[in-house]
């Protein structure tokens, strides 16, 4: 179990080495983001120290619910994913886009968007590094080649800047699934160095050269055969103790197949149509251009803000919302995530980080909803291209 | 005035405006005010015709924009606001008393005389109707500027979208999305406070409760088809809110404006029915 599976590129640091870790990080010029403990929540801000990184921190999770708990006084990453994560640094909330102004009977450039800072991502869990793999193909990062107006200018800088240092999950929150779409609780790509937490330090494996120049700049070791040992079983123990499962393999058909199960109006019932699942979810890409003037000014400014399939303006057309129904907004974004994505980007929507199951302020579970298609529908399977979301 | 450009406008004149007020206690007419830095640039770009609150002269209508603060609380001002309507091409309410009732539409689940009673000491002076409504249960309303009281930038969109002849970025959804967007953590779900913010609309600012780490209570009223029924299993079922907690949380600033009326009439029969038992 040990030796076959061990990655040639094994090092252990040591706790204190952590403080290495972050001034080299800091010395190369990178803003560092990491966890951070912010109103009892853990929340991925700009880094001073690591003394802010939430020490002795556990949580618990279920849906609608998240509370801080005191963990392991010796452990710096026993809580799991918050709220937020690496896409609002990747793809900003609110991101000016450009500045022009009315001049010349024309529309004249003053300013672009402003420059991309280097991000160092630290604590970077594995459901997260595959959700940038999807908004890496959504986003156009993945291909090179394509055209520029294909892709997303921030994010494509933004991106190919940035540094993962990730953490493995050594205990997965409530909320957690990963383990059934095989993207976590371990890191397998994407990142630079992925830790796994021991008491005394890290397992560090390395994942890209500018991972191996960092690590030649720590005060590693090699790790012992039972520290290799201890760090397998607990990410064994971790995907068997999610939180949460989903049965993926045929879900995409499951929702292809009834469009007029009765459950969508049952959730519908339940669901707020708030667009907190939305906001929170790691691949979740929609945005809505604002142009803004002041007064009778002709300086315009160009803003993107992050936008939710839950508002009516997002599906706004002269008729009205396109979406009418709560009904209507919950299914497009569900399907989206596990059926329709697939069709769009031949990849899944959702990576099983549970976000949307915590954060829904009234505790709807997809993870519950899908057994729920299994059974008890009309099964009229000529009705699926009423799509219309009434 | 869509379709018009920036010179069309400038050929026709400035645009007059005017701001009225009714009963209210002059919060979102001093959110002009407070403008402060933008208010020269306000008023350089329009011509601020009728502001009693800022202006002594009170040039004649009719005006372009008339902002309507307050509700219709008086046989008076039931009066007077149909001949504002016919001086105003646009009117546009600010702030919750003049789109909801306000505060003072509590009065509505109550005995007016009784109030007038215990408050004066000659109640025969006061004149007033039974209830305080929002101006549209009175006249046709163009637009809506939420809040208690009105968040100042939304007034200045407003104002400038019109100049340039485009639609006025003011959204409708939840406070959800402006609080997540602007990175707060959520003290609903972290720590169990009974925020609002999920059937509450947009426009404080910058989720301005939620940022100070308390949960919104609903100024900004109602947001689009709000789903009023799971708010409240939720917050009665595992936040320990009970019919009464919940009848209160919705009688506030926006208490007179559906779907928080008809939601906490719903909670006000549920409390007497538990009184009952």
């Amino acid at each position: 179990m040990t030796d076959a599976n061990t990655p040639p590129h094994a090092f252990f640091l040591p706790r204190s080495g952590l403080e290495d870790l972050f001034q080299i990080l800091q010395s190369d010029g990178y803003q560092v983001l990491g966890p951070t403990v912010v109103n009892d929540t853990v929340m991925i801000r700009p880094l001073e120290s690591i003394a802010q990184l939430p020490q002795g921190v556990s949580d618990r999770q279920d849906g609608g619910f998240y509370r801080l708990v005191d963990g392991d006084p010796e452990l710096s990453f026993e809580f799991v994913v918050g709220p937020n994560g690496p896409k609002n640094y990747l793809f900003p909330a609110k991101l000016k886009l450009l500045e022009f102004h009315v001049g010349n009977e024309r529309f004249e450039l003053d300013a672009g968007q402003p420059d991309v800072p280097k991000y160092a991502f630290l604590g970077v869990r594995p459901c997260e590094l595959a959700a940038v793999k999807v908004q890496d193909r959504v986003f156009g990062v993945a291909e090179p080649g394509m055209f520029r107006c294909e892709s997303e200018t921030w994010y494509t800088l933004a991106r190919r800047q940035a540094l993962f240092i990730a953490v493995n999950c050594t205990r997965p929150a409530g909320t957690c699934f990963c383990a059934s779409w095989g993207t976590g609780p371990r890191a397998t790509e994407g990142f630079d160095l992925a830790l796994t937490e021991l008491r005394g330090g890290f397992i560090v494996e390395v994942g890209s050269d500018r991972g191996q120049a960092i690590v030649g700049r720590l005060p590693t070791r090699e790790p012992t055969v039972s520290e290799l040992e201890l760090a397998e079983l607990k990410l064994e123990r971790a995907a068997e103790q999610m939180g949460r499962r989903l049965e993926t393999g045929d879900v995409k058909e499951l929702l292809d197949h009834d469009l007029e199960h009765p459950e969508w109006d049952k959730v519908a019932q339940r669901c707020l149509s708030c667009g907190n699942c939305t906001m929170v979810c790691p691949t979740c890409f929609c945005c809505t251009v604002e142009d803004s003037t002041y007064l009778a000014d002709e300086n315009i400014t160009r803003t993107r803000y992050w936008e939710s399939c839950f508002t009516h303006q997002f599906s706004y057309l002269t008729s009205g919302p396109e979406r009418a129904t709560i009904r209507g907004r919950y299914r497009h974004w569900l399907r989206h995530k596990l059926s329709t994505w697939w069709d769009q980007f031949d990849m899944s929507g959702c990576v099983g980080c549970g976000r949307c199951i915590t954060w829904c302020p009234v505790g709807i579970d997809l993870t519950e909803e899908i057994p729920r298609f299994r059974e008890g529908g009309h099964a009229k399977a000529e009705n699926t291209t009423q799509s219309r979301g009434t | 005035m869509p379709g018009q450009n920036v010179d069309t406008l400038r050929r026709q004149g400035k645009l007059k405006i005017a701001a009225f007020k009714f009963t209210s206690c002059d919060g979102c007419q001093l959110q002009i005010l407070n403008l402060e830095d933008d208010l020269l640039a306000l008023a350089g770009a329009t011509d601020i015709a009728f502001f009693l609150e800022a202006r002594r002269q009170a040039p004649s209508p009719p005006y372009d924009i008339g902002f309507v603060e307050g509700s219709i609380s008086t046989p008076e001002e039931e009066e007077r606001i149909g001949q504002i309507r016919r001086e105003c091409k646009t009117l546009i309410t600010i702030g919750a008393c003049a789109t909801s009732g306000g505060i003072q539409a509590l009065r509505n689940w109550a005995d007016v005389d009784e109030f007038c009673r215990c408050v004066y000491p000659r109640p025969e002076h006061i004149e007033t109707l039974a209830t305080a409504t929002p101006i549209a249960a009175h006249v046709f309303v163009d637009y809506e500027l939420r809040g208690c009281p009105i968040n100042p930038a939304d007034l200045l969109e407003l104002v400038s979208a019109t100049l340039a002849g485009r639609r006025p970025n003011i959204s409708t959804h939840s406070l959800c999305v402006e609080c997540k967007r602007s990175g707060y953590p959520c003290v609903m779900v972290a720590q169990g406070k009974p925020c609002l913010g999920p059937v509450t609309q947009v426009g404080c600012g910058g989720a301005l409760c939620p940022s100070m780490n308390r949960a919104c209570y609903g100024c900004f009223g109602p947001m689009e088809q709000p789903n009023m029924a799971s708010l409240g299993r939720w917050f009665t079922s595992r936040l320990g809110q009970d019919a009464r907690d919940m009848k209160r949380m919705l009688r506030t600033f926006n208490g007179y404006i559906e779907p928080f009326k008809q939601a906490s009439d719903r909670y006000e029969q549920e409390e007497q029915r538990s009184k009952e038992q």
